[in-house]
């Protein structure tokens, strides 16, 4: 096989896996702060996908919908965790996790209640049609542009939890959430605002994931059980090991499609059953 | 002035009890066709209710939250699906094979999963779940893909002078409720045991079950292979029942049914699978009825579980039994304040 064929899926890779990145990181920002796996979130990032359609549909303009779809899914996802999850704290956390499993039904439904089972159209923005030339092939812009958009995700979450308050909050929190209650941090602030800003994320996934992979009701439930295992190989919690994890487990998928395709779906879940029996806290997993 | 507990609360072994069950339960098993519009729903409910009397004895009395047990319905229902279609047909084999690869593939994914704890094992058990639900997806020579097995032969099933023509829901509901009694009646037998006891230790506390010397990762262990071989069971009697294996019996989704349920009905009691089962599937029956609703019942599923798990932790069942305590105590104090 040409170094050109292995290099475009290298880069295939990355993009695939750059989706992940940003769902699993709110995913693991949830988990490291509020110790809750959330089977909503692909309910989540469906939504944000729909929201971000619908944005676009309106206003004519792909950026105005990037900036809607998260910002209007953290007002969702404070509205949740202030309304429902949050009222679960203390009772074991197998209920706050079997309230996501409800609410993933009820979102995943009401979307379909409201809209039918076909998602509208959310087409590539003008902009950003087209290919370029990499200088080994060519590749479509917007695939770039996931993957630019990606890295400024990142560097923002990093931005937001180690450069303002409010993230300061948020990671003493995940350390030692009583004693920074102690210390006079209004607390059910810090979960509710982490919550949403995980919530932000995926709905942020979503909507730069529709022009891709079309919009439907059912478009979460597999990257919902995708973005658990990059969060458990890469450690639940940790911020450079979703961005690692996410990154490689796509590309490794993206190799297996090439070579043997019949374990593409399968590999993911091979690797984290591995990891999980050798590095149980993940690669860069504290505990 | 001493607190008396009175002791048939603590034990509760009364004689009576050792009849009443059983009655119970015959005349709910009989009763539950006539009520019911058709012979396939009150089917489908003993199907479900086994698949969650297997799930609760993990999650209800060990306390291990699996979210992975399609994969053992699922695979109960390909193996007999499979068996059926190429070898035999013959409930007498295609049953027992299935409980048994249920059990095989409970015993390894519990012996991976279970050296995790917590969450971990919840998302271990989601991954093999999701494993063989792509293996499933892909090998479309052995298992039709997407469009699952259709058309699964049934024969007639001969036990001594009894006949049983599957192909009616009605002998299918007949032998269902046989498998159900003894079903119940055995778990209840196992959970008053020294083994059912132990796993109750695990689930208030492990550290402390494991200090007083119980293995509890054996334990652990056999509680997953039960609860596998259960679930596997049932979903070869949903074969019966549907003469078809979807794929989506393999899907995450069924496994939160198997969850939904359990809670629904109260974890951790021996009935709560049977009402829960109940109540799931009478909802899932008398909402996808209503025009306006059809197939977006699990909305209302959702939001009927999200008020259970605010105002009912304890689900139907487990709340009644809470009630019924709280008036025993009431009405065995009232008791001692008159004598």
């Amino acid at each position: 096989m040409s170094a050109q064929a292995l290099l475009l899926q290298l880069v295939t890779g990355v993009v695939v896996g750059a989706i992940w990145v940003i769902v699993a990181i709110g995913l693991s920002l949830i988990f490291g702060i509020l110790r809750i796996v959330n089977f909503a979130h692909g309910a989540f990032y469906m939504l944000g996908a729909y929201l971000a359609a619908f944005a676009v549909g309106w206003t004519g303009h792909f950026w105005i919908a990037l900036l809607v779809a998260p910002l209007s899914m953290a007002a969702f996802g404070v509205l949740v965790e202030r309304g429902l999850i949050g009222r679960l704290y203390g009772r074991g956390l197998v209920y706050s996790v079997l309230a996501t499993y409800a609410v993933s039904l009820v979102v995943i439904e009401g979307v379909k209640i409201l809209w039918g089972t076909v998602g509208p159209q959310f087409r590539v923005p003008a902009e950003l049609a087209g290919m370029v030339n990499l200088g080994f092939s060519l590749f479509p812009k917007y695939r770039l542009f996931v993957l630019l958009a990606t890295a400024l995700t990142v560097l923002g979450v990093w931005w937001w939890l180690h450069r303002t308050p409010m993230g300061l909050f948020v990671r003493a929190a995940s350390q030692d959430p009583l004693m920074t209650q102690a210390l006079g941090v209004d607390i059910a602030r810090v979960l509710a605002g982490a919550f949403g800003a995980g919530v932000a994320l995926a709905g942020l996934g979503g909507a730069l994931a529709g022009p891709l992979r079309g919009v439907f009701p059912e478009m979460g439930l597999d990257i919902l059980v995708e973005s658990f295992v990059v969060v458990v190989i890469g450690g639940m919690g940790s911020l450079l090991g979703a961005v690692v994890a996410g990154l490689l487990v796509g590309v490794v998928q993206s190799f297996t499609f090439l070579w043997a395709p019949v374990f593409a779906n399968v590999v993911l879940f091979l690797l984290m059953i591995a990891t999980l029996l050798v590095r149980p806290q993940g690669l860069f997993g504290t505990e | 002035m001493e607190l008396k507990v009175p002791s048939e609360l603590l034990t509760a072994r009364r004689p009576l009890q050792a009849v009443v069950f059983p009655a119970a339960l015959t005349a709910f098993l009989v009763l539950l066709p006539i009520v019911l519009p058709y012979e396939a729903l009150a089917a489908q409910i003993l199907v479900y209710a086994l698949f969650s009397l297997g799930y609760n004895l993990l999650f209800g009395y060990t306390g291990l939250l699996s979210f992975g047990h399609a994969a053992f319905f699922g695979l109960g229902s390909y193996t007999a699906g499979l068996l059926a279609r190429k070898v035999t047909a013959n409930v007498l084999w295609t049953l027992p094979a299935a409980i048994g690869a249920g059990a095989v593939a409970g015993a390894v994914v519990g012996f991976f999963c279970l050296r995790r704890r917590g969450d971990y094992f919840s998302l271990m058990t989601l991954a093999f779940g999701q494993l063989l639900y792509f293996i499933a997806h892909q090998w479309r020579e052995v298992t039709g893909g997407d469009d699952g097995l259709r058309g699964i032969p049934v024969a007639h099933l001969q036990v001594g002078p009894w006949t049983f023509a599957l192909e009616s829901s009605r002998d299918v509901y007949v032998l269902l409720a046989v498998l159900t009694f003894v079903a119940f009646l055995g778990f209840r037998r196992l959970l008053s045991s020294p083994f059912g006891t132990a796993l109750q230790a695990i689930r208030e506390n492990e550290l402390r079950a494991e200090a007083v010397g119980y293995d509890t990762f054996r334990l652990k262990l056999w509680a997953f292979v039960l609860s596998a071989a259960m679930s596997s069971a049932a979903g070869a009697l949903n074969v019966y029942l549907l003469k078809f294996v979807g794929l989506n019996s393999l899907h995450w989704i069924t496994s939160g049914y198997a969850v939904l349920i359990t809670i629904l009905g109260g974890a951790g009691t021996l009935l709560g699978p049977l009402v829960g089962a109940l109540a799931f599937v009478g909802l899932q029956d008398i909402l996808s009825a209503i025009p306006a609703i059809v197939d977006r019942w699990p909305f209302f599923v959702g939001l009927l579980f999200i008020v259970c798990v605010l105002v009912f932790p304890h689900g139907i069942w487990g709340t009644a039994e809470r009630l019924q305590t709280r008036l025993r105590w009431r009405v065995s104090a009232a008791g001692e304040m008159g004598g």
